[in-house]
């Protein structure tokens, strides 16, 4: 064994508390500004430690919003993301696990060029096509919808080649029993490839989740109606909204609120989380 | 219960890969048919296609009157151990039993009832509410095996199924599975690549080399008289010895061999024939030197060198003699304990 | 390409199967992607009321307009500063917290989680940070007798969105490398200590090397990264400026497209993006491949 000597050790703590000090910086900061009066802003420099108007600053984003400046109050932009994000995520699980099972466990002619038509969507990210895009949405009379919001979205070369390559580490012999047990296709889709593929599902539906709750060019120009805006977006209008400096006691709680949700989801999910990441990319 | 009556069977991959050819087997009622042979000699292609888990290209497939070829494997009334298991890791034992039963609309008493019985019957009754991973090598194996007893199927279909074991669980499970098979007189087809469990388990077993029969028979018969030098080679341990005939004849009186035809070009001896006693009536003696000497136990392997001989030749002897490596041994051998092969056709002669 | 050594026989399930996501992908991605490549061989009058064919005007217009060409290198500059940045920091981090064995999870917790913060977010949050009336760095630079201001100087705005794309990215490669670290045998580690190499000696000699697979991956993703996913970075903190100083390229497709509404010129420049992402792709995969012989 090579051992850690302990200077050594205690380099590596001071190295890392202070990389944890930069990381978590700008989210101490935001939590620190979202709890201040509007005041504390005009003067100075910003502040490092808390101020007492926390409740007051949420309560004034969740329920009023900011009418004056375009955003309508939070809860409603909280609740689109949500959807958004929800759609999404479930979206292209269901349509990956679907075309992974269908391209690994089927020969069928055309098989490879159906495969190249799923591939070329990792090519062409939205924000390279996002003119021709929007306007097949706005044919499509999808503008200010949840269906435009998330089904453009939807499809995923990532999420399908993850399932393809665990399909193929499924062994063979699970399949052939199932056959000789009296499974078609579907049942075995359902009774055993579902079941299998759970630690899977669960570790994408993190990664997608995140992907779908943080989109921001997209429904920036889906949505033109505050009814549809969601939180991530809605932040650049607080930010921008006006000539003056921004509200920073209110972006920065909407801020906070605005990012909670991901980290929450990565924090309780991390090994999840860290299995979906480091194993779609492989 | 059924019998399965191979006509002919062969397979062809795309690209013109040839897997199996011609095989004609019989395989009556109750009867347990070993197929066995060396690593990609076809015989796991063989019992799929049995399965109805790879196409049949060649020939004719039938279980009990029926006619199989293009029937789905949940349709041929067989059932199948697979070398790993194949157990449904995300089910309990009960559920991975009960599966097969479910999917063709039996009633859930009557479901109850089998896998209860097959689980008594393989004592894995305090098991059925584990997950497959909760148990162990011996136990998934029973588990595997109860899968294809609920079904109470014309035919078991065994894939090489002790091959994950340790030594010790795979003597015990084999004759576990013999026993079984004889009570419930099911017909069955195993497939193994290990000759010891072929001889001792098998009805008649039939030894495969490149996708082609090159012995069916009894285990005695296959043993006692292989049919080419293949099965020679394949079935025993150690290995049968193989000297050329020419050899041989230059050692004894030329009368000595007058039964050996003249076709026989190579001979083979199998080790557990050669003794250390001196040559009587109706036996020849051979001298080599002792390179290595082997005790296990109950027998001993002794490892010599003939002169003029390349290959080296095993004697296996029933005690561990005293004798020194590097000395010169004489050792007898019955005349009719001779092989006679004919080495260019690689057949039996006689 | 594989598949199963025993398929299922069924002559329409598969098309089935794979309908939903053939559709969504034929009218959001490729229909999209060759109208751009359609619309890039063609101009509007200002007014929008005639095309005209144009064949590869638009893009030889392009690489002869100093503001395209500024663009481009602006993106040469962001993804490079941002990948060195990033994957350096990470890489700094992951070597630390191997040594680790029980703090190990603690520090990864915290260290992960930006990964959930949306570019859009973490733009405004290093904004806010280094605003210059009451920002903590340009209070703190002025101490050092620096004059920090993102909104005049080029260079500041520059440092600006580097340092908020790389940080959101930290995480990402952080837990790369740190995998990568993990899959390192530890007997290599003991037979290089054992041949007499220092620690320092080892990590450059041994565990460096035997990370370069995952380097090179992670400095593709990383340049994907920085030149398409940071949209949210520039639009929510600088709008490109000041003076076209971090006007990325897909910054610049959505500004010629949407705001100066010159469909042609935004189309040209959506293909050009789709061909880089195209190269970045095939090197990716080539990549990937090699991974799988290895």
């Amino acid at each position: 064994m090579v051992e850690n000597n302990r200077w050594g050790n205690l380099f590596a703590h001071l190295v890392l508390i202070l990389g944890v000090t930069i990381v978590v910086f700008p989210v101490y900061v935001a939590i620190i500004a979202s709890t201040h009066p509007p005041g504390t802003f005009i003067r100075g420099v910003m502040p490092l430690l808390p101020g007492p108007n926390a409740i007051e600053n949420y309560r004034i984003v969740i329920t009023e919003g900011r009418s004056r400046a375009g955003t309508p109050p939070i809860g409603g932009m909280l609740w689109n993301s949500f959807v958004m994000a929800m759609a999404i995520t479930i979206g292209k699980l269901s349509i990956s696990l679907l075309s992974a099972f269908a391209i690994v466990y089927f020969r069928f002619p055309f098989r490879i060029f159906f495969f190249w038509i799923i591939f070329l969507t990792l090519m062409l990210p939205v924000e390279v096509r996002i003119v021709p895009t929007f306007q097949v949405v706005a044919d499509l009379g999808m503008l200010n919808s949840f269906a435009g919001l998330s089904i453009p979205l939807i499809a995923s070369a990532t999420a399908t080649f993850l399932f393809r390559q665990f399909f193929m580490t499924v062994p063979e012999e699970l399949m052939e029993a199932a056959r000789v047990d009296g499974a078609g296709p579907m049942k075995f889709f359902k009774d055993i490839l579902m079941p299998l593929s759970i630690t899977n599902i669960a570790a994408l539906f993190v990664i997608m989740f995140i992907y779908g709750w943080n989109q921001y060019l997209w429904p920036l120009l889906i949505t033109t109606d505050p009814e549809y805006y969601t939180i991530v977006m809605g932040i650049q209008r607080m930010v921008t909204g006006g000539d003056s400096e921004p509200l920073w006691h209110l972006v920065m709680a909407t801020v906070v609120l605005a990012a909670l949700p991901p980290i929450l989801v990565i924090l309780f999910m991390q090994r999840l989380f860290v299995k979906g990441l480091t194993e779609t990319e492989k | 219960m059924a019998s399965i009556t191979m006509d002919n069977l062969g397979k062809v991959y795309t690209g013109n890969v040839r897997a199996v050819s011609d095989v004609n087997i019989d395989i009556a009622d109750g009867e347990m048919i070993v197929l066995v042979g060396p690593s990609g000699c076809g015989k796991s292609t063989l019992l799929r296609m049995v399965a109805g888990l790879e196409t049949i290209t060649e020939g004719t497939l039938k279980i009990g009157d029926r006619v199989v070829n293009q029937l789905e494997p949940a349709d041929r009334d067989i059932a199948m151990v697979f070398q790993n298991y194949a157990l449904y890791p995300h089910m309990t034992v009960f559920n991975n039993l009960a599966y097969g039963l479910k999917n063709r609309g039996f009633k859930k008493d009557e479901i109850d009832r089998r896998v209860r019985e097959a689980a008594a019957m393989l004592e894995i009754g305090q098991f059925l509410d584990r997950k497959p991973r909760q148990l162990s090598g011996g136990q998934r194996q029973r588990v595997a095996m109860g899968r294809a007893l609920v079904r109470e199927p014309a035919a078991f279909l065994f894939d090489e199924p002790l091959s994950n074991l340790d030594a010790k669980l795979r003597v015990q499970m084999r004759v576990e599975i013999r026993q079984l098979q004889k009570r419930l007189g099911t017909t069955s087809l195993y497939v193994t690549h290990d000759q010891l469990e072929a001889l001792t388990m098998a009805d008649r077993l039939v030894v495969l080399n490149g996708g082609r029969i090159e012995q069916i028979g009894t285990p005695m018969e296959v043993y006692l008289r292989p049919a080419t030098t293949f099965v020679a080679g394949f079935i025993g341990s150690p290995a049968m010895n193989m000297l050329p005939a020419a050899y041989l004849r230059g050692l004894v009186a030329a009368d000595a061999l007058a039964h050996m035809p003249v076709a026989a070009d190579l001979v083979g001896l199998r080790p557990e024939d050669l003794s250390l006693a001196p040559a009587g009536e109706g036996e020849i003696a051979l001298t080599g030197q002792l390179m290595l000497l082997e005790p296990a136990g109950a027998e001993s392997h002794l490892h010599l060198t003939f002169e003029g001989i390349r290959d080296t030749i095993v004697a296996r002897l029933p005690d561990v003699p005293d004798v020194q490596e590097g000395s010169h041994l004489t050792f007898s051998i019955k005349r009719d304990k001779l092989h006679p092969f004919d080495q260019a056709r690689g057949k039996r002669v006689a | 390409m594989q598949t199963k050594r025993m398929t299922f026989s069924n002559s329409w399930l598969p098309y089935a199967l794979l309908a939903p996501q053939v559709i969504v992908t034929l009218i959001f991605f490729i229909w999209p992607a060759s109208q751009a490549l359609y619309q890039s061989f063609l101009r509007q009058d200002i007014f929008g009321l005639r095309t005209t064919f144009v064949w590869f005007d638009n893009f030889s217009r392009l690489f002869a307009d100093p503001l395209y060409l500024n663009s481009l290198k602006v993106t040469f500059w962001f993804s490079v500063g941002t990948t060195v940045l990033s994957m350096s920091v990470a890489l700094l981090f992951a070597v630390m917290v191997n040594r680790m064995i029980r703090s190990r999870d603690s520090y990864t917790t915290f260290l992960v989680w930006p990964y959930a913060v949306a570019p859009a977010i973490a733009g405004v949050l290093w904004w806010f940070i280094f605003n210059p009336s009451i920002g903590i760095m340009p209070y703190m630079l002025k101490g050092f007798g620096y004059d920090w201001n993102h909104r005049s100087s080029s260079t500041d705005a520059m440092i600006l969105v580097i340092i908020a794309a790389a940080w959101k990215q930290i995480s990402y490669n952080f837990l790369f490398f740190l995998a990568g670290l993990q899959s390192i045998p530890q007997s290599l580690i003991e037979a290089a200590a054992i041949d007499g190499a220092s620690r320092f000696k080892r990590f450059w000699t041994i565990v460096f090397p035997l990370l370069s697979p995952i380097t090179f991956f992670l400095m593709v993703v990383n340049v994907v990264y920085a030149m398409f996913d940071t949209f949210g970075v520039i639009h929510a903190t600088t709008e490109g400026g000041p003076a076209q100083a971090t006007n990325i390229l897909v910054y610049k497709v959505y500004r010629d497209g949407f705001v100066n509404l010159n469909l042609g010129s935004s189309a040209a420049q959506s293909v050009i993006l789709m061909a880089i992402v195209i190269v970045l792709t095939v090197i990716q995969f080539r990549y990937i491949e090699r991974r799988v012989n290895y």
